[in-house]
């Protein structure tokens, strides 16, 4: 931070406040926020989501829209001050010096021009060269990018390509014109586990290649442990933590970061260990920020008359020269991290589900004339092949897999949406798997509900909270008399620890968390047996995904349910589960005891979908596995094993040819692969503890 | 019966602007915190202003008039107006008023275009609602229909329609709604298309609610946002529709007043040097119609701004 860096310094922020203007007032969105950035370091920004980081994102490209401006301080970019610079200067240097990753590949893509077009216009537009030089280097950068056949792929249109390779393309478009800064908004969030981790391992060998300076927005703590070297935390629009990622995660300061640690379940905890700890209350909106500290009404070390008092600057810690915090009790507090969960063996109960053989199949005709003249005119989507799994009473299993596993489609068949092609589902003694949802009876229906991912979409935006969860009641026949079921509805509010007053709320007066509780509530409001959770937090920020993790908890603990938990994020299923399906492509890959599954022997699927899993602690080193190529279609899937084209560890024609088993590897893990048990217990664990590797 | 109440709800928000007399009672103050932010838009308050007046003139026709709208005053026939005398807006060829005439035909105006219209949304919103959340062959045979009714010109079918059944309110009503409620039918059918794919409807199926209930509880409260701007739009065709009708002579029998029958009968006279009896009707016409685009206009803004 001397005068003598200032050279290397590509990119300052000085005391930026920027305000949106709306017909409610100006809307101070980030009061005051200040950043350095050197050449060639890659700097992380953390927060959840209305903290303004996408808005100190597109502060920097200049680009905050009509209603948006810089009201004070100043942006440099490599020693120029960017306000001053003329709209055409800003053209320029947007797109040539500065470049943007946004989060979704699809829309940043204009579908009707080819890839090939897209790519060459930047460099056509920006360094004036003719065609051919351009479809060069842009041929280049897609090889560069690790793109598989790049000159095919110049000639496609973005629907062709999957989106990984779509992320890959629009990481190419901003690195063709060789940027100083790279600003990437949650490039990778859209995107699967093991895509993911291959986009991240292509960011940092372009940045090692380039010597780009990597702006880095996420959400997600582990992801930034990978690929930054500085983060900071943003909290209400303003900085509150800032330091190497050693001294962010190893020396945490500030009272919001360790609420968002506390809020992550780490692998290797699960809730008879570790109790989660969200962040009570929800961020403030930005022009009702509290006086003093913006964090103060969440933070459990607020001390009135200290932290409410006047601006609270950021202040080195320890004389250090990177690590700050926007603390006054920074010395005072002495962080305990979160109590211990409570011990519940959950004993074997009596099994409420139970499926042999479960098979989808959905139909799919081709009517084109090479189709029908070949007699090959309809095909079958083998969504689910196959399924054996049982579960018992109280328990919580989980289903994990990437986007086009089946485990939707599964949870589609189990509730009525859909029928099973072949194979019974045996609940509760019925087989349910060829009944629609018309032609149950109310009694199964009440004993198998459901709740969504998506807390916007969850609720009927047109009825009051009252009348969602009140309609279930009276449904399902609890109860009939209005004062009775608003009584039943008030309880239902208490469960999932929501004032009673919300009774009359609309869900746009909801917060997302809020919205998911009520959904909560709703499956749970006819006393279910079974309760199906697709993606319940995948959608939620992680203070809140904590919350809702602890309810589902509780609330099935109380009512002694199964759950049935879908989702595509490891650490939290092996947080919430007992057990954990692993599905890919239609198929069961493994099933068995939460920790066995995290343990070896893994199915190499597994194997690597643990391994592209981030870590938001510095000290884990994964061992280092990457799957090649593109999930293939489920129209038209592998023989034999499913995984084996992608497979690290594919054993030749055996895989090619035959379906493999399902090996026992004791106490009901299973595990369907060629290679026997005792060569795949010999694996080395993903997760190891620096020191050990070392 | 729940279907249908829900069905007048957005009918009964596009006319509230004018009568405001049946708001969403659910909702008031978020009723009438939205028709706050209307005052915002000049061009709606321009709109409301029109239409109140028109309401106005409709509703108290009797007061505002001397004459009797069909009584022939043969003494001042073809008056100008402004031209002196009891008849400010002048008389037609058998002596009418025409200031008499013009509120009498807006009440009638401002009579049939609404019921038209509840009725067309009626049977728009219960084709579209069973062919979008259904598909298969109900919406095969739905959409088909409307195609075929659809792929008529409409002046063709309107006057087929009313010269088999006569010209009458009634048979204009029937005639506005089988050729509005296709086009309604679709509107529904896309806005229920992107509607049943949410959660909140999967939900409602897993607890085995009913197709009915669905449709009318679930869906159709949050179609009501584009179909009340819809519904504005629309009247405003309609009362051109009932406009052409009337000047065509299928309008409502004579002697009954009617705006389009006027600018037929002055448009008899335009060559003969007297354009003024249809120059007032067609502006009689064109204010209502542009007060309702106007509106609409208005209702779209503040609904794409929250």
């Amino acid at each position: 931070m001397t005068d003598s860096a200032n050279d290397d310094i590509v990119l300052e922020l000085d005391n930026i406040g920027i305000s949106y203007f709306t017909r409610v007032g100006e809307i101070p969105a980030v009061p005051n926020f200040s950043l350095r950035l050197k050449r060639g370091e890659s700097y992380g920004l953390v927060g959840e989501s209305g903290c303004g980081k996408s808005t100190v994102a597109m502060a920097i490209m200049n680009y905050l829209g009509k209603n948006g401006g810089i009201v004070n301080g100043t942006i440099s970019f490599e020693g120029r001050d960017m306000q001053t610079m003329s709209e055409e200067e800003l053209r320029q240097t947007r797109g040539s010096k500065i470049a943007m990753v946004y989060q979704e590949p699809m829309s940043a893509l204009n579908p009707s021009l080819t890839i090939g077009t897209q790519l060459k216009e930047v460099l056509i537009y920006h360094e004036n060269i003719t065609n051919a030089e351009a479809t060069e280097r842009s041929i280049q950068m897609l090889s560069d990018v690790n793109m598989p056949d790049p000159d095919r792929v110049m000639a496609r249109y973005p629907h062709q390509i999957s989106g990984g390779q779509q992320q890959r393309v629009v990481i190419a478009m901003a690195m063709l014109s060789n940027p100083s800064l790279l600003l990437l908004d949650e490039p990778t969030t859209a995107l699967d586990v093991t895509v993911e981790a291959t986009v991240i391992d292509l960011i940092a060998q372009l940045r090692e290649k380039f010597n780009t300076t990597l702006l880095y927005i996420s959400h997600n703590l582990g992801l930034i442990v990978k690929v930054c070297d500085r983060a900071g935390v943003m909290y209400s629009g303003s900085m509150v933590e800032e330091g190497t990622i050693e001294e962010l995660f190893k020396k945490t300061k500030h009272p919001y970061t360790f609420g968002l640690f506390d809020c992550i379940p780490t692998l290797g905890a699960d809730k008879h260990t570790r109790m989660l700890e969200p962040i009570p209350g929800q961020v403030s909106l930005p022009h009702e920020r509290p006086p003093g500290c913006a964090f103060g009404p969440r933070c459990k070390y607020f001390k009135p008359g200290v932290c409410d008092q006047g601006d609270i600057p950021i202040e080195h810690i320890d004389h250090g020269e990177t690590h700050r915090a926007r603390c006054l009790r920074v010395d005072e507090i002495e962080h305990v991290p979160a109590n211990v969960g409570s011990e519940v063996t959950v004993s074997e109960g009596e099994v409420v589900l139970d499926i042999n053989g479960m098979s989808k199949f959905y139909e799919i005709s081709d009517m084109s004339l090479s189709a029908i003249m070949s007699g090959q005119s309809k095909h079958f989507v083998k969504a689910n092949e196959n399924l054996n799994f049982e579960a018992q009473r109280g328990r919580t299993i989980a289903i994990v897999g990437e986007s086009g596993c089946g485990k939707s489609t599964f949870a589609k068949v189990l509730t009525g949406l859909e029928t099973a092609t072949e194979g019974e589902i045996m609940f509760e003694g019925t087989n349910i798997g060829a009944i629609p949802v018309q032609k149950r009876d109310k009694k199964l229906i009440r004993a198998l509900q459901m709740v969504f991912q998506n807390p916007d979409g969850t609720l009927n935006p047109s009825h009051s909270v009252g009348h969602c969860i009140g309609r279930v009641i009276k449904k399902f026949g609890i109860e009939k008399d209005p004062k009775k079921v608003r009584e039943l509805v008030g309880d239902m509010l208490d469960v999932v620890r929501l004032p009673r007053a919300f009774i009359t709320r609309k869900p746009r007066q909801l917060s997302g968390g809020q919205k998911q509780r009520i959904a909560v509530a709703r499956a749970f409001a006819g006393n279910p047996s079974m309760v199906i959770a697709d993606e319940p937090v995948s959608a939620l920020d992680v203070s809140v995904q904590a919350a809702v993790i602890n309810l589902l908890n509780d609330v099935q603990k109380q009512y002694n349910t199964t759950l049935l938990f879908i989702s595509h994020d490891l650490s939290v299923v092996r947080f919430i589960s007992d057990e954990i399906v692993v599905m890919y492509l239609g198929q069961i890959m493994e099933a068995g005891e939460a920790d066995k599954i995290f343990q070896p022997p893994y199915h190499p699927y597994t194997e690597a979908l643990l391994s592209a899993v981030p870590i938001p602690d510095p000290d884990i080193v994964q061992k280092r596995i990457r799957l090649e190529g593109e999930m293939p279609s489920v129209m038209d899937p592998p023989t034999g094993c499913r995984f084996s084209t992608r497979c690290p560890r594919y054993l030749g024609n055996l895989c090619d040819e035959q379906e493999p088993p399902n090996q026992d590897a004791g106490d009901g893990h299973i595990i369907k692969c060629h290679i026997p048990i005792g060569e795949l217990a010999q694996v080395e664990p993903i997760f190891n503890k620096k020191e050990a590797a070392e | 019966m729940t279907d249908q109440t829900n069905d007048q709800a957005p009918q009964v928000d596009a006319n509230a602007p004018k009568s405001a007399e049946q708001p969403d009672r659910v909702g008031l103050a978020k009723f009438l915190y939205s028709m706050g932010l209307l005052r915002e838009s000049p061009a709606a308050m321009i709109g409301v202003t029109v239409i109140t007046f028109w309401v106005f003139i409709a509703i108290f026709a009797d007061v505002v008039t001397v004459y009797e709208p069909n009584a022939n005053d043969y003494a001042a026939t073809l008056k100008l107006p402004f031209s002196g005398g009891d008849h400010w807006l002048g008389t037609d060829l058998l002596g009418r008023d025409t200031w008499s005439r013009l509120a009498y035909g807006a009440r009638a105006t401002l009579i049939i275009a609404p019921t038209a219209m509840v009725c067309a949304y009626f049977l728009g919103i219960v084709m579209g609602m069973l062919a979008g959340y259904y598909g298969g062959w109900v919406d095969n045979l739905i959409s088909r229909v409307s195609d075929i009714i659809l792929s008529f010109p409409l002046i063709i079918l309107f006057i087929i329609i009313i010269s088999v059944f006569g010209a009458s309110a009634l048979n204009i009503i029937i005639a506005v709604t089988l050729a509005a409620s296709p086009g309604i039918g679709r509107i529904v059918r896309g806005l229920t298309l992107d509607l049943r794919n949410l959660e909140y409807v999967s939900a409602a199926q897993i607890r085995g609610e009913w197709g009915l209930y669905i449709m009318a509880i679930e869906l159709l409260p949050n179609a009501r946002g584009p179909l009340i701007v819809d519904a504005c739009l629309r009247m405003g065709y309609t009362i051109i529709t009932i406009g052409i009708l009337g000047f065509l002579g299928l309008g409502l029998p004579p002697p009954d007043p009617d705006w389009g029958g006027m600018v037929k009968d002055g448009a008899a006279m335009v060559l003969g040097g007297s354009p003024e009896m249809a120059i007032i009707a067609s502006i009689a016409i064109s204010s209502l119609v542009i007060g309702f685009n106007l509106l609409a206009d208005g209702l779209r803004e503040i609904s794409t701004r929250d």
